[in-house]
């Protein structure tokens, strides 16, 4: 594992109140989403899962058509589709709009895909100021950082991070309730929300057959940004689309129970082209930038092309016993948790952080819970095997002999009986250096049964 | 397609409405005659300061005394407002969802910047779920540029996953559901 890494996950190991925001934070989740997705309370949450799959599927193998489809009726409700093939595309576009209506302000709803391409730092770089306007991003903003999780990006923060936060930033009161803080967000984002000139979203989904963008959240501010500013540009990953309006049952019954626990989020709009003859309010322009930014090169690959079916839910960081003590700053992208581990070498390549396919014990509780049931632990694996073939990383000598040892004894019982105790009773007190000492770090050696199974089962023979 | 939406018959929409919604923080009143939507409506607003879409249910119910969002400068009314008052297309019963879409009569700011939000709806229009909706309004789009499911107050849970209500969008909600919007006024409310 690269240096930097062994040091941010060393760090986070060694946090007590870290560790304790983590568990606390990513258990609630997960109870959330097992209560609400329980069979007494949702006897259908198991075949609409196949059905999210399925429609998933089916999309991503004819994605050329439907995305022509969007495009065809986006269009035709007056909106206008741009094709960025990578962040520098879909950041010129933003930036030239943003020079072309002469505005220096946007306020922004919460969107991975614009972390992905680092949107707010190179707009600043600009002269345009990009206001994050979901609490948590607004949090990280204002500190500097990145979403620890995709869903409640700000969990690692306490009020009290919070409160000195928005004293020294905002020169507000010290304020240390979530309410009164929650306050203080509201009225300084309000002020944004009227001045700005440009709303940015993501897009939850993008329905082929309707050219609808939905947008799916609980505070609001996501309906604010796509409709108080002049003009809404929602950023999306070519894979969210799906293929009708009728399809939005099966995904949006999922999203919410598998992120929060939510049968429904408290906002989901259905967004379609500016405002039209007759309506009240609303943008004046409506532009969808469809971003690639790698997705084809995923999509490329048949087997791992269900990396995309991906409704950015969070559940499986959330039931991951690796992210669950690492935390999200312990991966290389934006992406954290399985979901992170899949898409980050398929997106940068193997070579980067090779790595990370590795960081897993593989237990399959990502797969689990996965609503659109993406076969996270099958595509660690293709990823290992890749790594392993192209000659990146080699497992380490020692590591080798180790496992041919264990091999060779597994196959000879006879000997496997006499030699373990022995062994085992050698390993504890073997000094704590080298990969025993990293392994050891965080756990314990099993103490070795007295009685084997096999001992036991003879006896109980006889 | 799977969908699931036999259940329940319309009396019992409003009730399971009813526990829905205030499951999720939101206020349901369930009124007979649009008169006493009206003075529901006026107890709830309390003197505040509001704003109203110009849904016809709202004119029957005599709230027609409040400024209405008309102009251009709707943004700004809105913004002043302490509440807003509207109708909606649908509610859902299973999840205590408002369906509002913007429009003619509905602004898409009147249900979101006041801190209060208000609707009065006809108990005809409780459908029973999210898949009923999309089998009702096969083709949101064609409506209108936004449709919107409101689900409860707004939220957040991101300090210390502590759920405050009323970050951006109102904290406060109420749905009057009334049972019989042309009903005639009733000799028994006439006579005292």
């Amino acid at each position: 594992m690269a240096e930097p890494y062994q040091h941010k996950i060393a760090n986070a190991l060694g946090d007590p109140k870290l560790q304790l925001a983590i568990y606390s934070a990513t258990g609630r989740l997960a109870d959330g989403r097992r209560r609400t997705v329980s069979t007494e309370a949702f006897p259908d949450y198991q075949e609409l899962r196949q059905h999210a799959h399925e429609i998933k599927k089916h999309t991503l193998n004819h994605l050329d058509f439907y995305l022509q489809e969007l495009e065809r009726n986006v269009e035709a409700r007056g909106g206008r589709v741009i094709w960025a093939r990578d962040g520098q595309e879909a950041r010129a576009f933003i930036r030239n709009l943003a020079r072309e209506r002469a505005t220096n302000l946007i306020v922004k709803s919460k969107s991975m895909t614009t972390e992905e391409i680092h949107l707010n730092e190179h707009l600043a770089q600009d002269g345009i100021e990009a206001v994050e306007t979901d609490l948590g991003e607004y949090i990280l903003q204002l500190a500097g950082e990145k979403p620890f999780h995709i869903i409640a990006p700000a969990l690692h923060k306490t009020r009290e991070d919070i409160a000195h936060l928005f004293e020294r930033r905002l020169h507000a009161a010290h304020e240390t309730t979530p309410e009164r803080l929650t306050a203080i967000a509201r009225a300084a984002l309000r002020e944004k929300f009227l001045e700005a000139g440009i709303g940015i979203t993501g897009a939850n989904f993008l329905v082929a057959d309707s050219g609808i963008v939905v947008l799916v959240e609980n505070e609001g501010n996501a309906r604010l940004s796509c409709s108080a500013p002049r003009i809404h540009v929602a950023v999306s990953g070519i894979e969210k689309v799906i293929p009708r309006a009728q399809d939005l049952g099966v995904f949006l019954n999922l999203l919410g129970r598998s992120a929060t626990g939510q049968p429904l989020s408290v906002y989901t709009s259905f967004l379609s082209g500016p405002r039209r003859e007759g309506e009240l309010d609303g943008p004046e322009e409506f532009y969808l930038v469809l971003l690639d930014n790698g997705r084809t090169k995923v999509l490329a690959d048949a087997e791992k092309r269900q990396s995309l079916y991906c409704i950015r839910c969070g559940a499986c960081l959330n039931n991951c016993p690796v992210y669950r003590k690492i935390g999200g700053y312990s991966y290389p992208w934006v992406y954290s948790g399985p979901i992170g581990k899949i898409l980050t070498p398929q997106f940068m390549g193997v070579h980067q952080d090779p790595w990370l396919p590795f960081a897993s014990s593989l237990c399959g509780a990502c797969a689990e819970v996965c609503p659109v049931k993406i076969e996270i632990p099958k595509i660690l694996l293709a990823l290992r095997a890749e790594i392993t073939e192209a000659g990146i990383q080699k497992g380490g000598m020692l590591e080798k002999l180790a496992f041919r040892m264990w091999a060779w004894l597994m196959r000879h019982p006879r000997i496997y009986e006499r030699v373990a105790p022995v062994a085992a009773a050698a390993a504890s007190r073997l000094p704590r250096a080298g990969p025993l000492k990293a392994w050891l770090s965080q756990r314990d050696l099993p103490p070795l049964a007295r009685r084997s199974f096999r001992q036991l089962w003879r006896e109980r023979r006889k | 397609m799977l969908l699931r939406f036999a259940s329940s018959p319309p009396p019992d929409r409003a009730e399971k409405f009813r526990s829905a919604l205030e499951a999720l923080g939101g206020k349901v009143a369930i009124v007979n005659t649009p008169g006493e939507a009206g003075a529901y409506v006026e107890s709830a607003l309390a003197g505040r300061r509001a704003i109203a879409s110009q849904a016809p249910i709202l004119e029957a119910c005599g709230i027609d005394s409040l400024p209405s969002v008309t102009t251009e400068h709707s943004r700004q009314a809105c913004a002043a407002a302490d509440a807003s008052i509207t109708s909606a297309e649908y509610a859902l019963a299973e999840t205590g969802t408002l369906v509002v879409s913007a429009g003619l009569r509905d602004s898409r700011m009147v249900s979101l910047l006041p801190p209060c939000h208000i609707a009065v709806i006809e108990r005809s229009k409780i459908l029973e779920n999210l898949d009923e909706f999309l089998d009702v309004c096969r083709q949101p789009a064609a409506q209108s540029s936004a449709v919107v499911l409101i689900t409860g107050p707004s939220r957040t849970a991101d300090i210390e996953m502590r759920l405050v209500r009323g970050v951006h969008g109102p904290g406060e909600i109420h749905v009057v559901i009334v049972n019989n919007v042309t009903a005639a006024p009733s000799y028994a409310s006439e006579e005292t």
